[in-house]
């Protein structure tokens, strides 16, 4: 047998989150759109597992699956939107995405095709690991972390006086 | 390929004595569940099936299998089905990273009684927690019942606003310990004294959101029957409806462990170092401890619910916004300064 059990896991991995990826943007019902996307994320998690990168795999799942898709499931059950009402697009909208995509399709090929990137052993880094991520945050990128938590800050701060303008 | 058979043969029959125990003793909790009831009440509670009423679950179980299964006409068949079935699984999901035990040695094998120690356990735990209102939320959209949809976005709403404080208590305790490895700290608790004792807010904070996250009484809104008819599994029969119930006990069974994990010792009792016993009765022992401080918390858990009347909404909303928060957060702050202060003195 040629293949190895990470290989395995890794061929599983991936023909799941393409499937369930391609079932994003097929499916007409917003809610399997939302389904599919959350399990395009946990195969994704399991990707980074499988680069030994577990921390960014968890908090991909408590972010991701667990409080963005949430808001998104939230705001299609309450807008009640179905397959019957999903508005059609125009015909030369279509043409246009399929021409652009494609384009940008070429450019990505043309751009990666001389790229020399090395194999990442999988499981051999040790950066992925929590208290190797947290010590490089906080001695070598500390002052970047910090701006990015003034960020949310502020959007929290926004997304409050938003909420409060109502009432 | 190079596979340790005996690794495999190890874990799946770990999971499947977690999964069964789990199983078990979630049936045995609404047995618990009605004794609790009827003494609190002065009353005598089931008593016909079997000695004190001990066959009552599976009476119960028989009887909701054999049900009509009905599935409205209008609903996501699909969807409908996933609901109960995400709650379910969700809910047996966590019981992974909870050790249950410490090691085993069988015939030169050394078993530890935990099925992964990651070095995340706690995360990990996050996000199935985080995962886990999505069950209730697609079978309440599923049902295609106004009520039903109400009582998910409900339960959706009140389990992000209590994670959040749950989130805050429990980074008060990893800054503690300085892990994240749930087996880490049982073991620091076992030399040193349980965390209860130096997190006492941390704990009353974690205890109340788990109530929460288990949508037990005072926080049960998303079934609060006189408004919403029954809640999000109003549309369900049979078994679909025994999967929701079911998953809240086994979620009630599974954060009992995590408290007594966490916060009271987990597997450690008093002078197990001591007492010169053999090591694998030491383990054995610990097992049983760990199941006895579940079993309180299962009561407690019981003890509130009919004790306790339900919290009204904005309440409720109040309670985990205005008063759990920033608790958790002087908590944290507290915690931060003290181990900085013991960090340089």
């Amino acid at each position: 047998m040629g293949m190895s059990l990470q290989q395995i896991v890794f061929g599983v991995l991936s023909i799941i989150s393409i499937i369930s990826a391609l079932g994003v943007i097929l499916s007409k019902n917003p809610v399997t759109s939302v389904l599919c996307l959350i399990v395009t994320f946990f195969t994704i998690a399991g990707h980074y597992i499988m680069l030994n990168a577990q921390f960014l795999a968890v908090v991909h799942i408590i972010v991701y699956a667990g409080a963005i898709m949430v808001l998104f499931l939230f705001v299609i059950m309450l807008m009640n939107l179905n397959a019957e009402i999903e508005p059609q697009k125009r015909n030369w909208l279509k043409y246009a995405g399929a021409i652009s995509g494609g384009a940008l399709l070429l450019v990505l090929l043309g751009a990666l095709r001389e790229a020399d990137v090395t194999p990442i052993q999988p499981g051999a880094a040790e950066i992925g690991l929590i208290s190797n991520l947290g010590k490089t945050l906080f001695n070598q990128y500390v002052v970047p972390f910090e701006v990015s938590s003034i960020l949310f800050l502020s959007a929290m701060v926004g997304a409050v006086i938003i909420g409060k303008r109502e009432a | 390929m190079n596979i340790d058979w005996f690794f495999i043969l190890e874990k799946i029959v770990l999971i499947s004595g977690v999964l069964v125990i789990s199983l078990v003793v979630a049936m045995y909790s609404t047995w618990g569940e009605r004794k609790v009831a009827s003494i609190i009440q002065d009353r005598i509670g089931p008593n016909r099936a079997g000695f004190m009423g001990l066959l009552q679950p599976l009476a119960d179980g028989g009887k909701l299998f054999f049900k009509e299964e009905i599935i409205p006409g209008n609903s996501n068949r699909f969807l409908f089905i996933l609901g109960p079935s995400l709650a379910m699984v969700v809910a047996c999901m966590t019981s992974a990273v909870i050790p249950w035990g410490d090691t085993l040695t069988i015939a030169g094998h050394t078993i530890s009684l935990q099925i992964a120690d990651i070095n995340i356990g706690i995360l990990y735990i996050f996000g199935v927690v985080s995962l886990g209102v999505y069950g209730i939320m697609l079978g309440g959209w599923a049902s295609n019942n106004k009520y039903s949809l109400l009582a998910s976005v409900r339960a959706a709403s009140q389990i992000i606003s209590y994670e959040l404080a749950m989130g805050l208590s429990l980074i008060a305790l990893l800054m503690m310990t300085g892990t994240l490895s749930i087996k880490e700290i049982v073991e620091q608790q076992r030399h040193g004294g349980w965390n209860v004792l130096y997190q006492p807010l941390g704990f009353v904070i974690f205890l109340v959101c788990s109530f929460a996250e288990c949508n037990r009484t005072p926080f049960d809104l998303s079934e609060a029957e006189s408004e919403l008819n029954g809640g999000y599994h109003l549309e369900y029969s049979s078994m679909k409806l025994g999967f929701y119930l079911f998953a809240e006990y086994i979620n009630m069974f599974i954060s009992s462990a995590l408290m007594a994990s966490l916060y009271f010792g987990g597997y450690s009792f008093p002078y197990m170092d001591s007492l010169g016993l053999a090591p694998n009765l030491v383990t054995i022992l610990g097992t049983v401890a760990l199941f006895i401080k579940i079993i309180c918390f299962l009561f407690f858990f019981m003890w509130v619910r009919w004790t306790i009347p339900r919290f009204r909404y904005d309440q409720l909303m109040r309670l985990g916004w205005n008063y759990m928060i920033p608790l958790a957060l002087a908590n944290m702050l507290i915690t931060g300064a003290i181990v900085l202060y013991r960090s340089t003195h």
